[in-house]
């Protein structure tokens, strides 16, 4: 077992795991975060995208020790304490940008994350950095125009797509 | 104004977009408390003998509790599944693990039993299976001559079963036709793929009963499925659906593996948990569509069409599910929205050694979408007509009586032309017809394709008692609230919101404070769940009749109660209350009524028939005649299904359906060797369609109501893909036609369609 120190959420944790534990298990079974889901094998499908220190990585093939140091943030996060959703989670409801919901935590992690690099994507450059989250519900019409829409509403209030995790960035 | 046909955002979405839905992999029960974890040894080849299984060095592994063969399950009387028909070949059962023959690549052999979910990878690698080698069947034609040999030797045959009479085929069928052509058209296999996977989750109570969490698409069902499997009676059984994460088709019934899990936990004494990975789910669910189909059409210069025949060959894979059963649904559409004066189709279903075929997105109507749409195409050309002016011939004239087919489907309503000129003017057809003359003339290296479908489909078919009925309770609380079981079973639909609308139309309680509940055997004991695109048309129509009938109820009551008569009363919906008429003072909240005594109806709704929505769908591609390369542009459909309830959820229903229509199209494909051996097993190699291969799409919008529920509304789940995958194959197709390209079958892969210009040019290297 090796001991592991990280942030969560923006919370401090630190917890012994077995060094071939991965990331999204970790977050799913020991700390009880199950919104991210494990959908393949492969890293193809991006089901487990959560943000490592800002960025996306798809978390079923990160193992937790490499996130020791590191903050981690999914979509539980993204909500602030009074319950308000992120600007992309209320843009993915606003859109319709989710049915059966499996996909939808990691592709708004990736959205999120897409959103900090490039706050004025074309429609072309959303489809792009999407390409490595795949859903089957929505043809991803409805997934694109809630990219859209977020990055529209974020310009027009001046915000980051990521204010928790850019900050612990910057920390 | 009433809250029907308005945009109204889903309630399920703040909890799936913060801390997520609840799959059965989430579930968090105290009942599944020191839970162990099942894993699935799995057949590496196609077809073999098992000489035998050596468990030892498994069973000394660290953390394994147990491992159990197909000789454990015997010993307890558990028994193959039977083949889900009675008129499917009885001889082909389906072990739950297999016991003396593999029959395809990912077929469970043997089921480990972990303290630990890791624990079970390293286990599994122990289990020794010493296999003899059989022939492995692959090509579904193979399959059906029986030459390559039998994978049920006892059956004497590969074939489950026919619909339809090859021998009283019409030899005069296309007498005084100009025009004939025919082609053999391969409607691809495809994995139906939802993006959460299999699982189940079991635990036996003190008291007997089998409390089981599987994702699944009709609760009900799937627990009849699963009593016959264990062997119990039905009230030992209780099924809980949690949040589904797609289903497709592929979610319907119940797999070996949840039965094995359930029992298990039984043997066991402790609750079990099973939950497959990406490359088990491409391996172990049911796949589909995988039909041929050999078209001749014929008809006149001027493109009318006389006759047309369809032979079908439906592969199923290596046990008969419900992919055996798909062809009867191509017969009964073989015309389509077409006006053929004769037509016959008949078909087989056969066993190969793969994974066996269910029903995905559409399932039996995509495929007689897709073959009479090629095959009007391919008439089109032969004739030297303009695609779309051969529809607007062919194409039934609007109607409004039911319309009755030569195969027995009764259209409820249909204004096919009108769809088809919609679909045409919103794409510009005229213009894209320019644009086309313009790079052909130029020989650009970008030629532009244009695709027509014009599809009509069936819905709303029947549920456990058969028929097209519905179940529906609806009761209202002291508090205001309200709480709502349906018998349909959402897995991305949307039904918490829309039939929350639904009852709050009728009842006047914001949506807000209604709760949906489904797929509960203890609390819904009848339901035919969701799937054939029934649920708005019976369940939503069941919910609407429950609440009205609840109002009847509570009206008797408050006239009882204020001593008047019911007629001097009125409901307001816009409080909830009834008031007297001409005393609008004294007035009566719905919600008081319940308070001495429960206010809730359970109602079925039955509607005369299944309903027939269509549609016309036009794809715009860009093929590379260098490479061969397929850009799809865009696709403009209209898909009418009578009275939209929610318009932003009825359009991502279209847009999903669009998608993986088209996928399947020029994408998505599942390909074996010639030795039965999977090419396509994880998401690296099966080429799942991405954000960057389709455009946005173009809606139109067109409601033709049906009369058979009160709702007027027909299915929409499976419109998009039964018109896109036509569309979109024609598109290819029509881009490289002017180079003497006539067909490319499914779907039009770089290479393929790089093959098809060089055959055409006498290339060796096609």
């Amino acid at each position: 077992m090796t001991q592991i120190k990280l942030t969560v959420n923006g919370g401090a944790r630190s917890d012994e795991v077995e060094p071939r534990l991965l990331l999204i298990h970790y977050l799913r079974e020991t700390l009880g975060l199950r919104a991210a889901n494990v959908g393949c094998d492969t890293t193809s499908c991006g089901a487990c995208t959560v943000l490592l220190d800002g960025e996306s990585v798809k978390s079923c093939t990160v193992l937790a020790v490499q996130a020791n140091d590191r903050s981690v943030t999914t979509t539980e996060g993204l909500v602030a304490e009074d319950g308000t959703m992120s600007a992309v989670q209320e843009a993915f409801r606003e859109n319709h940008g989710l049915q059966c919901g499996f996909c939808t935590p990691g592709m708004v992690m990736a959205a999120t994350s897409l959103l900090a690099e490039n706050p004025h994507p074309t429609e072309q450059e959303v489809r792009e950095g999407l390409e490595g989250n795949f859903c089957r519900c929505t043809g991803y019409h409805n997934i694109v125009q809630s990219v859209l829409g977020a990055a529209e509403k974020l310009s027009s209030t001046g915000s980051s797509a990521t204010a928790e995790s850019s900050t612990e960035v910057n920390a | 104004m009433s809250i029907l046909g308005t945009r109204v955002l889903r309630t399920e979405d703040p909890g799936f977009l913060s801390t997520g839905a609840v799959y059965t992999d989430d579930v968090q029960d105290e009942r599944l408390a020191g839970a162990c974890y099942v894993h699935f040894v799995r057949s590496t080849v196609a077809h073999a003998k098992i000489n035998s299984i050596d468990t030892s060095a498994a069973k000394e592994a660290e953390g394994v509790v147990a491992v159990y063969t197909a000789a454990d399950l015997a010993a307890d009387g558990l028994n193959p599944l039977k083949p889900m028909a009675p008129f499917m070949n009885q001889a082909m059962l389906q072990p739950l693990l297999a016991s003396d023959t593999v029959r395809f690549v990912g077929e469970p052999v043997a089921a480990v039993v972990t303290e630990q979910v890791y624990q079970g990878e390293d286990a599994l690698e122990l289990v020794d299976v010493d296999y003899e080698f059989l022939p492995a069947v692959v090509n579904m034609n193979d399959a059906l001559s029986g030459e390559k040999g039998l994978l049920f030797p006892d059956a004497g045959t590969n074939v489950i079963c026919t619909f339809g009479d090859s021998s009283a085929t019409n030899p005069d069928l296309f007498d005084g036709c100009e025009v004939v052509v025919s082609e053999t058209i391969q409607n691809t296999r495809v994995a139906p793929a939802p993006m959460e996977t299999r699982a189940a989750a079991a635990a036996w109570g003190e008291d007997g009963r089998l409390t089981a969490w599987i994702p699944n698409q009709g609760a009900q069902g799937t627990k009849a499925a699963l009593v016959r499997a264990l062997g119990v009676e039905p009230n030992v059984v209780r099924l809980i659906t949690p949040d589904v994460g797609g289903g497709f088709g592929a979610k319907f019934g119940i797999d070996p593996e949840s039965v094995v899990t359930c029992w298990i936990a039984k043997q066991l004494g402790r609750p079990a948990r099973w939950s497959e990975t990406r490359m088990e789910n491409l391996l172990g669910m049911p796949h589909g569509r995988a039909q041929q189909h050999k078209v001749t059409i014929g008809g006149m210069k001027d493109g009318t069409v006389l006759a047309y025949r369809i032979e079908i060959l439906q592969d199923c894979g290596a046990y008969p599910k419900a992919g055996a059963f798909l062809p009867s649904l191509t017969i009964l559409m073989t015309p389509g929205p077409y006006n053929i004066p004769r037509a016959e189709s008949w078909s087989w279903s056969v066993v190969t050694n793969t994974t066996p075929v269910g029903a995905y997105r559409g399932a039996g109507r995509p495929e007689a979408a897709a073959a009479i749409d090629r095959a009007m195409d391919l008439f089109a050309d032969a004739a030297g007509v303009d695609p779309a002016e051969v529809r607007r011939k062919n194409l039934l004239p609007k109607f409004s009586e039911p319309h009755k087919t030569a195969f027995g489907a009764v259209y409820d309503s249909g204004d096919y032309v009108t769809g088809l000129e919609k679909a045409l003017a919103a794409a510009d057809y005229e213009g894209l017809l320019a644009e086309q003359a313009k790079r052909r003339a130029n020989g650009d290296t970008l030629q532009l394709g244009i695709g027509l479908a014009s599809y009509v489909e069936i819905t709303g078919a029947g549920a456990e008692a058969g028929g097209p009925n519905e179940n529906g309770t609806v009761e209202v609380h002291p508090d205001g609230t309200a709480t709502v079981l349906t018998g349909t079973s959402p897995h991305g639909q949307g039904h918490q919101t829309v039939w929350a609308m639904l009852v709050s139309n009728e009842l006047g309680i914001p949506i807000d404070k209604i709760t949906v509940k489904w797929g509960d055997t203890d609390l819904i004991p009848k339901g035919g769940g969701t799937g054939g695109s029934r649920s708005l048309q019976l369940g939503g129509a069941a919910v609407q009749q429950a609440s009205r009938e609840l109002l009847d109820v509570a009206r008797e009551r408050a006239a009882a109660s204020l001593e008047i008569a019911q007629s001097d009363l009125e409901f307001n919906v816009d409080t909830s209350a009834f008031s007297v008429k001409g005393d609008p003072d004294k007035s009566m909240p719905l919600s008081s009524l319940a308070e001495t005594e429960r206010l809730f109806v359970n109602s079925v709704f039955s509607q005369p028939g299944a309903t027939f929505p269509f549609g016309t769908h036009v794809a715009v591609v860009e093929v590379d005649t260098e490479t061969g390369k397929v850009n799809l542009r865009r696709v403009v459909t209209v898909d009418d299904a009578g009275t939209v309830i929610n318009p932003l959820l009825a359009e991502g229903q279209r847009h999903g359906g669009i998608a993986q229509g088209a996928a399947q199209a020029f994408l998505e494909e599942v390909v074996y060797d010639d030795d039965g051996n999977p090419l396509t097993a994880t998401f690296a190699d099966y080429p799942f369609l991405s954000a960057t291969e389709v455009p946005s799409f173009e809606l139109v919008d067109m409601a033709t109501p049906t009369s058979y529920n009160p709702l007027g509304a027909k299915g929409i789940g499976e419109a998009g893909s039964i018109g896109a995958t036509p569309a979109v194959q024609n598109a290819v197709i029509d881009a490289v036609s002017h180079l003497g390209v006539t067909h490319i079958d499914m779907p039009t892969s770089p290479q393929r369609v790089w093959r098809a210009i060089n055959a055409v040019n006498g290339s060796k290297e096609a």
